[in-house]
């Protein structure tokens, strides 16, 4: 075991990135500050090349703290890539909202650096760690629209329930340590295949750090906050939220679960097979009767949180698959649909009521075809990535025989059908309500839009090509 | 001599930690809470922690505590009191599931815990925390800097924010 820098080039080339930009924002005009979103772009970029670059390599760095291997490339990947596109539409935002504080991109890089760390971490302490630096991060982007009060309250909703989850966590990576003296996860792995009994604080500890991950991830009964911190928060952080946070702590979750306690398995697939149900009744039945598209949104960001935790509970290299090809497919239409939305609210987030979206189509052919077809995805209808991943993962279930837990996100995704579907109608069947031009359509947005699109569809008629990634990364 | 210590010290900490919780007038509540983390600071010493100890009284007891009083008394908290009615509310609903915690917490404090096997001899000297900062924990320790950033340029623009 060695201090081996490059296990951890990615995140090292992203803080230096970060620093950078925090540093020049004073130097920068204050009308021209969401134009450093260029340089962090840049910042982002490179760390997805070194990633790419570092593809296939595996070891561990920095006296055994951090692993270098496919899982945790695929999730830095996952990570990157959405930041990237967070950030690209953030730029057009930020201007047309004129929130002129360049930290933004900082903000948005040092979280980004948070959730890379948590999908490599090989101990505890370094995923707590992690999960603080994205967190404290995403509570100041959430507080970023400062003329609306909701964005203050909401981040403060967020940051007093997110610091009373984290004591949870940290209560609980306590109880692990007190059983078995270490917090490394291989060397707890270890002593659990080795122990006679299991003492019941590690049963406490395991609880408690599902609850610490499950806030994060939204799932149910701990996912209160979200569509609250959703409606109150900058569109492009709420897209960051729904996407890349949720993502990191379903990651780190799984790395713990299925790498430190593979031993008490059957507890936790129990606990998380109920959570799962939840998770996705509540999602979906909330959501129908939303008037915001933003709280919506949450509430269906919930309900794929429930789909996440079926191949979560499937425990098997299939599951894990699944899971990491539904979270690309996932990315790809929820940054797509939060993109579109925030070009049709305008500016100050005026027009964000699902009424608003009524007859839309004349006004906008091309965005309403596009934020038709990321909720048909969403849906899960055959032909885009949504249909796929659905199918996998519950493959991957069924292989494991939670024929149950299959057939009720089967309904659950039939529920699901209604809000998405209602949208669409809404868009090209109804009459528009009052006589507005049409939006502006920045170039960054349509860049992001486009890509966004062509993903949905390419992974929904073709996903071999990252589903062979993801099964090069389901190493556990 | 050392169980003496040990209980009376433990004792004047769970009472003091109690009082923070009960008590009504919050700046007896921060006065207690230093009491609380003097007394743990007796019980990492007997440990062998020494550094630990000390670095509890003079960061812990010390200067974040002295930031609490001064948060306490600008922010004037007499003004707001917590309506009794919701108090007994939340009081019937918390009892049930602090007595189940209790109980499992008991349950797990009876079982034999793994101990530690670090010579009295070493422990608290500032070369084993050097190899641990420098070394084991070396990551952990440069990653928090970024954490501590994070967090400062939030603060800063969080106060940019009121012009």
């Amino acid at each position: 075991m060695d201090l081996e820098y490059t296990t951890l080039l990615p995140e090292i080339i992203l803080s230096l990135s970060g620093i950078l930009l925090m540093m020049s924002a004073p130097m920068v005009d204050r009308e021209r500050q969401h134009s450093l979103g260029y340089p962090a772009l840049l910042g982002i970029g490179t760390a997805f090349a070194a990633t790419v670059v570092q593809w296939g390599l595996s070891g561990e760095g920095f006296y055994g703290m951090v692993f270098q291997d496919s899982f945790s490339q695929l999730c830095k990947l996952l990570f990157l890539f959405s930041a990237a596109a967070i950030t690209l539409s953030a730029m057009s935002y930020l201007e047309r909202e004129k929130l002129l504080h360049g930290e933004f991109f900082a903000l948005l890089s040092f979280a980004t650096v948070g959730m890379c760390l948590m999908a490599s971490s090989a101990d505890l302490i370094l995923t707590f760690l992690g999960l603080e630096i994205l967190s404290v991060s995403t509570y100041i982007l959430v507080a970023f629209r400062e003329k609306d009060p909701k964005s203050t309250e909401s981040a403060l909703k967020y940051f007093i329930l997110g610091a009373f989850s984290t004591a949870f966590l940290l209560y609980g990576i306590a109880f692990i340590y007190g059983a078995t003296g270490t917090t490394r996860y291989t060397q707890v792995a270890d002593f659990l295949s080795s122990a006679s009994f299991y003492p019941l604080a590690l049963a406490l500890g395991l609880a408690l750090i599902a609850v610490g991950f499950g806030f994060k991830a939204a799932v149910t009964p701990f996912h209160v906050w979200t569509p609250d911190v959703y409606e109150g928060a900058p569109l492009p952080i709420a897209m960051h939220l729904a996407v890349s946070s949720k993502a990191a702590a379903l990651v780190a979750l799984l790395r713990i679960f299925y790498q430190m306690l593979p031993d008490l398995s059957q507890q936790w697939e129990g606990m998380l097979s109920i959570s799962a149900v939840l998770t996705m009744a509540v999602g979906n039945i909330a959501a129908l009767t939303q008037t915001n598209i933003k709280r919506m949104l949450a509430y269906s960001s919930i309900a794929h949180a429930g789909y996440l935790l079926v191949g979560f509970c499937a425990n098997n290299a299939s599951g894990v698959q699944a899971m990491l090809f539904y979270l690309f497919a996932y990315a790809l239409m929820n940054v797509g649909a939060f993109t579109v939305i925030q070009v049709m609210a305008r500016d100050n987030e005026r027009f964000l009521s699902i009424s608003d979206f009524r007859g839309t189509a004349r006004r906008h052919p091309y965005l309403s075809a596009a934020l038709a077809s990321f909720l048909v995805s969403l849906a899960g209808i055959p032909a885009t990535a949504g249909f796929m991943g659905k199918l996998f993962m519950f493959a991957a279930a069924i292989e494991s025989q939670h024929y149950t837990l299959v057939v009720i996100a089967l309904l659950a995704s039939a529920v699901g059908l209604y809000y998405y579907l209602r949208v669409i109608v809404l868009m090209y069947m109804w009459e528009p309500s009052d006589i507005l031009e049409p939006a502006p359509v920045p170039l960054s947005a349509k860049i992001v839009i486009a890509i966004m699109i062509i993903g949905t569809f390419y992974l929904g008629i073709y996903p071999k090509p990252i589903l062979d990634l993801a099964s090069e990364a389901a190493i556990f | 001599m050392e169980h003496v210590v040990f209980y009376f010290f433990a004792g004047v900490s769970v009472i003091a930690a109690l009082t923070v919780v009960f008590q009504s007038t919050a700046i007896y509540g921060v006065l207690s809470l230093i009491v609380c983390f003097g007394a743990m600071a007796v019980l990492f010493f007997q440990l062998g922690a020494h550094f630990l100890a000390a670095i509890q009284v003079i960061v812990y007891a010390g200067a974040i505590m002295v930031l609490f009083l001064f948060v306490t008394m600008l922010l004037d908290p007499e003004s707001e009191r917590f309506p009794s009615n919701r108090l007994v509310k939340t009081t019937i609903l918390a009892l049930p599931v602090a007595a189940f915690l209790a109980l499992l917490l008991l349950q797990a404090l009876a079982e034999s815990w793994p101990t530690l096997d670090v010579g009295q001899e070493q422990t608290g000297r500032i070369e084993t925390i050097a190899a641990y900062l420098f070394r084991d924990y070396l990551l952990p320790f440069e990653i928090t800097s970024i954490l501590v950033l994070a967090a400062i340029v939030g603060a800063v623009v969080l106060v940019k924010r009121s012009d």
